[in-house]
């Protein structure tokens, strides 16, 4: 029995390791361990210009292929990571990244969320506050009456009308 | 009053919200801008098809001109090539780009459909393509006769593309 729950935990958890299978095929040779992590990490950074939602680790258009093979090549000669996303910047444009650069047409792209958090937060402490300040206020000898009378009105009415 | 305030919030989201939706309804989200309109057009030395010896940029030069990047895999190169073929006997300069094609079909595919090209070079690799922002066939540079890339259409070139645009894209090329 624990065996088998054993097993069933381990498939559950493979299920969640989908990386893995959408990884591509072609296998780079890198002369330090260094370099392919730097590869790793722009892969997965660069946007395939040719599909609409993936980057290029992750397409198998023949572009991507392309693309990555020019990452590849560029690692080998020394580029650095932002040397290699600014190359691929100059020919397609800030499409191609999934880190878009920070000037006056992406502002609401990289400060809309903050802004949109920073916002309904304020409108909670705004509201709470004002529920609390309400809240403390003592009800006046007439607002008691009211309430006592309302309150006794509905206790002989039958629950279940 | 403040009332009526709080009510209309919701309308004026919607109506935000509603403006921006209707906008995107009319855009391609797989047209990309080319990154490289205003720019030159990248230097290259390339095997010409057609022609023995290698094809390069200042060839190119002296009057404006489209450089069409087209594949014989392409299904939508094939239906624009009529289209080209009757803008070049309308005397429109289009430079052909094979991109990773196989040579012999492409130039199977001249002798049978007709050739708008007046020169055709072989990117077979597809490394030019990377330099011109290529991410699909066909693509239309429209370039000036000093070299700088004026324009970039993505798609097929046809009767409406070329007058809905494309046309006087061409037209403002000097």
């Amino acid at each position: 029995m624990n065996y088998l729950r054993r097993c069933l935990f381990l498939t559950l958890l493979l299920c969640l390791y989908t990386q893995a299978l959408f990884a591509v095929i072609e296998v780079y040779e890198f002369e330090e361990e260094q370099q392919h992590q730097q590869y790793e990490r722009l892969i997965d950074e660069l946007r395939c210009p040719k599909c609409q939602n993936q980057n290029i680790a992750d397409s198998n258009a023949p572009l991507a292929k392309d693309l990555r093979q020019k990452v590849h090549e560029q690692i080998l000669d020394g580029k650095s990571h932002e040397e290699i996303v600014q190359y691929m910047v100059d020919r397609y444009g800030d499409f191609v990244t999934y880190r878009p650069p920070l000037r006056p047409v992406t502002y609401l792209l990289w400060f809309g969320p903050f802004v949109g958090v920073f916002l309904v937060l304020g409108i909670l402490v705004w509201r709470t506050r004002r529920m609390a300040r309400v809240a403390q206020q003592a009800l006046t000898q007439e607002e008691e009456a009211a309430l006592a009378h309302l309150l006794s009105q509905n206790s002989t009415k039958d629950p279940i009308e | 009053m403040k009332r009526l305030i709080l009510y209309s919030v919701p309308l004026i989201f919607f109506f935000l919200l509603g403006v921006f939706l209707w906008q995107g309804l009319d855009k391609n989200p797989q047209e990309l801008p080319s990154a490289l309109v205003g720019k030159p057009l990248p230097e290259f030395e390339l095997d010409g098809l057609l022609q023995d010896g290698t094809i390069d940029r200042n060839q190119l030069l002296g009057q404006p001109f489209l450089l069409n990047v087209w594949a014989t895999w392409c299904p939508s190169c094939a239906e624009e090539h009529e289209y080209l073929n009757q803008l070049a006997s309308q005397g429109v300069k289009i430079v052909g780009m094979n991109y990773k094609d196989e040579l012999e079909k492409a130039r199977l595919w001249l002798s049978t459909y007709g050739d708008p090209y007046q020169v055709n070079f072989v990117d077979d690799k597809g490394e030019y393509a990377i330099d011109l922002g290529v991410y699909g066939a066909p693509e239309t540079f429209f370039i000036d006769s000093e070299g700088i890339i004026r324009y970039r259409h993505v798609g097929v070139v046809n009767d409406l593309s070329w007058r809905q645009g494309l046309k006087s894209q061409y037209d403002q090329l000097k």
